[in-house]
């Protein structure tokens, strides 16, 4: 193939895929341009791209009216929480899973998989009653336990996916040198399973932040985190589109930053080991 | 490999989980199956008892029950289509060889990190708002009559607002199973004269079957039980009501735990008959 078709070629393919990429990320984009606007210019028309007189001033509002604070904190507790709850559980399971298979690990994984599939709506009810009975509604607590069973699926299958990229034969020389199980967990497999479980950890992390079911239906004042939060904007008074802007800017920025650094554990983690 | 010793070691690491999941599957699920069969009315009475296959007829007769089933087969059918032709096109054109690749890639990616009641809600307002929106000022541009979306074309809007969501999954996936496609057989093919669209239809695709029928599968699964976006835009109103609000409206709206207990059961046994296809398929997986 000529050099120069290729040049060519790989200008066209440049130019429409950048076209794409800023095309689908364009309301991401408008939502952190309007942060910075006043109300009137967020609604300016015709509307105001780069041109307008940058301002803080949303991300006090916001900060100052809603207790945007503890919101921030609530989500940092469910999805931090459940997700490390998650992982001290599963590193057990997946390990044993992954190195003393037996006849029936294969069904035990996918009958966790496949708990994953049951929809939510269908237990909401039971749930909702459980939560009321033990005076877990609108707790942290109650949050923390769901968001970790939910999610405790993925979890169980990325680290066993994770652990069987680990070769046996190091386990095998360890048990040779006289490595008891304790001692083989702790200094030969903790070691070689940490980049696995930060995967684990990122993922879980992003999806608990992220869940928008069991947190818009089992939280009030208390306990809600930020998905909550930006629901109470759905019915707004006045000018706000700047306000709006600022507080999901503030929302999903960490997430977006963390999400950048999981694109590979994405694929793997939520195909379960489907696509490779 | 395993002794005795180490098999029952494993039992005793497996348990926590197991015994969690079980419980967190097998409570809640008796619970829906047996509020099913019971007139519970907790505002209006509690629990009225037995009702036998009452609820299950009641749900699927009411008036509401089949304009549901419809919204949901338009948006999760809507859904599925526009991602994954979109992202299968926007697979193969990232695979291209570009300047700035992984840029591209992160933006293309990143409306799926964004928490669904934050894009629900900038779609609602800053794009799709009649007056003030993004999409009125461009429909006002050309000289047309700007759209109420999220009243007018109400299903319409909410496929374009998870389209949006799931587009990054998709291509996501397709583009892991593109890059590993035969070069040299795509390279074979055109040398022995297979136009673009041949190559698409007889190489590309057949490799990319596997991969759609897994983002197809997974995408159903989580569609079918979107919550969040119809919450904060429509509230179910104007036919928005998939099957999944309409559970939720008849337990937690107007607290007729029964009907929607019933309802409940419907979504469970809809959600597992996917659930098993895509289980098979990871399962073979697993094997190999």
């Amino acid at each position: 193939m000529a050099r120069a078709v290729s040049t060519r070629r790989k200008t066209i393919a440049t130019a429409a895929a950048w076209g794409i990429g800023l095309l689908v990320f364009f309301p991401i984009l408008w939502t952190i341009l309007t942060s910075f606007k006043t109300e009137a210019q967020a609604i300016a028309d015709p509307p105001i791209f780069l041109g307008f007189d940058w301002t803080l001033e949303n991300y006090r509002v916001v900060q100052e009216r809603s207790d945007y604070m503890r919101f921030l904190w609530n989500s940092v507790i469910l999805a931090g929480g459940s997700t490390i709850l998650g992982v001290i559980i599963a590193v057990p399971a997946a390990w044993s899973m992954a190195f003393v298979p037996s006849k029936r690990t294969k069904d035990i994984l996918l009958w966790m998989l496949s708990t994953k599939m049951l929809p939510a709506v269908g237990v909401l009810y039971p749930i909702y009653l459980i939560c009321i009975r033990f005076g877990l509604l609108d707790s942290r607590a109650a949050l923390v336990a769901i968001l970790m069973l939910i999610n405790l699926p993925i979890i169980v299958w990325m680290l066993y996916t994770y652990f069987r990229e680990i070769p046996g034969e190091i386990l095998e020389a360890a048990r040779m040198d006289g490595a008891g199980l304790k001692e083989e967990i702790l200094y030969v497999l903790t070691p070689m399973a940490v980049p696995g479980i930060a995967s684990t950890l990122l993922l879980n992390f992003i999806l608990a932040w992220n869940e928008a079911f069991w947190t818009l239906n089992l939280t009030a004042a208390n306990a809600a985190p930020l998905t909550a939060f930006i629901a109470s904007y759905s019915s707004p008074e006045g000018l706000f589109y700047a306000k709006l802007s600022a507080a999901s800017t503030m929302a999903i920025a960490p997430i977006l930053i963390l999400g950048w650094f999981s694109q590979k554990q994405l694929v793997r983690g939520l195909t379960f080991g489907a696509v490779k | 490999m395993a002794t005795q010793h180490s098999r029952s070691a494993a039992r005793l690491m497996m348990a926590p989980a197991v015994i969690l999941l079980l419980g967190w599957m097998l409570v809640p699920l008796t619970m829906t199956l047996w509020f099913s069969f019971r007139r519970y009315l907790p505002l209006r009475g509690g629990d009225l008892g037995w009702a036998g296959f009452d609820n299950f007829t009641r749900f699927v007769t009411s008036s509401a029950f089949w304009p549901s089933v419809q919204t949901t087969l338009v948006i999760v059918g809507g859904v599925l289509v526009i991602t994954i032709v979109l992202g299968v096109l926007l697979a193969l054109l990232l695979d291209q060889p570009m300047w700035g690749q992984g840029i591209v890639r992160i933006l293309v990616i990143a409306p799926f990190f964004v928490m669904p009641t934050v894009s629900a809600l900038v779609w609602k307002n800053m794009f799709m708002d009649p007056t003030n929106g993004l999409l009125a000022h461009l429909w006002r541009f050309f000289g047309a009559d700007p759209i109420a979306w999220l009243s007018e074309v109400p299903t319409t809007s909410i496929v374009m607002i998870v389209s949006w969501q799931w587009l990054p999954f998709a291509t996501l996936i397709l583009l892991t199973a593109v890059q590993s496609l035969d070069r040299e057989q795509l390279e074979a093919a055109e040398m022995d004269g297979a136009s673009p669209l041949s190559r698409f239809t007889y190489i590309i695709l057949p490799h990319l079957g596997r991969a759609i029928t897994i983002v197809l599968l997974i995408q159903t699964i989580f569609l079918l039980s979107i919550f969040a976006e119809i919450f904060v835009t429509t509230g179910g109103a104007f036919g928005t009501r998939t099957l999944t609000y309409l559970i939720f409206q008849r337990v937690l709206e107007s607290q007729n735990v029964g009907l929607g207990s019933a309802g409940g059961v419907y979504a469970i046994i809809l959600a597992n008959i996917v659930a098993i296809f895509l289980m098979r398929i990871v399962g073979k997986n697993l094997d190999r």
